[in-house]
């Protein structure tokens, strides 16, 4: 990894915050020390994105990612994870440059989100706003529960590196 | 993928969802108290408060045992561990994420520096 000094500063400064709107959404925020067109522009082109989606901690592998990054297009993420496999896919509802990127995630059939991410740039930095709206309580409850076994998989995987 | 349903967290939400019941855990968490002593001590009727306990019950915030008329209750913490551990996992993952996606955008700002001319594509 080459995270030179602007990253390692970026990582402290900018943090992630994390609210429960309601039942149903979810708020992350963050914010990244460069123009909104850059920002996008990792979100939205493959091979960009491949490197970033799935952290270390996930305990995952990233395999393949396929985007069509207009709206109405397409998107389909493999991962590994120990023998089996699994796919994130879904389709992309409005891609506005620079400013709007809003998708549906549709492997867990009608319990997906809709993902709206914005990029808000003020004075060279870029807020990220994702809102993902869950057709129910329920549903956003099991995605929570995914995350948290991701986390437990991270702790262990410091555990080992402490050991 | 697979889906998990999970009543008792949803549950949880709810019963934290309102400020009586906030104060109630607080309370019981320094202390155990009987449904009487809670009522007053939040100035409500003793069916008002039965109510507000059986939910937190419910949600397995709480947990009550009945000796002899009265009934006493404590904080269930595993439960309300669970629900702060519900957001704290996914703060981990978008915050690993984002700080993946940190690297990569300080290196398109990098490569970009040496032709600032090129600003606009």
């Amino acid at each position: 990894m080459q995270a030179g000094r602007e990253g390692d500063l970026a990582l402290v400064k900018n943090r992630t915050t994390v609210e429960r709107k309601s039942g149903r959404e979810l708020i992350v925020t963050r914010t990244f020390d460069a123009p909104a067109r850059l920002v996008f522009e990792a979100w939205t082109t493959p091979e960009l994105l491949k490197r970033w989606w799935v952290p270390k901690s996930m305990g995952m592998t990233l395999l393949s990612v396929e985007a069509d990054v207009r709206t109405g297009g397409s998107y389909r993420f493999v991962f590994a994870h120990g023998d089996s496999t699994m796919a994130f896919f879904g389709r992309y509802v409005e891609v506005t440059p620079y400013s709007r990127l809003v998708w549906t995630n549709e492997e867990a059939g009608a319990d997906g989100p809709v993902t709206t991410v914005s990029f808000e740039e003020t004075g060279g930095k870029t807020l990220l706003v994702m809102h993902e709206l869950y057709p129910s309580k329920e549903a956003l409850d099991a995605a929570g529960t995914g995350a948290a076994d991701a986390t437990h998989e991270t702790f262990a995987q410091l555990d080992e590196l402490l050991s | 993928m697979v889906q998990y349903s999970h009543p008792r967290l949803d549950a949880s939400f709810a019963a934290l969802a309102d400020v009586t019941r906030r104060g109630v855990l607080e309370q019981l968490g320094r202390a155990e108290a009987s449904i009487t002593e809670l009522a007053e001590r939040f100035d409500m009727t003793l069916t008002g408060m039965k109510k507000h306990v059986g939910i937190l019950e419910q949600a397995g915030l709480v947990l009550t045992r009945k000796v002899g008329r009265v009934r006493t209750c404590r904080i269930g913490a595993r439960r309300l561990d669970e629900a702060a551990a519900w957001i704290e996992s996914y703060h981990q993952l978008w915050a690993a994420r984002f700080d993946e996606l940190d690297k990569v955008v300080a290196e398109l700002k990098r490569k970009e520096k040496p032709d600032a001319s090129r600003k606009r594509r």
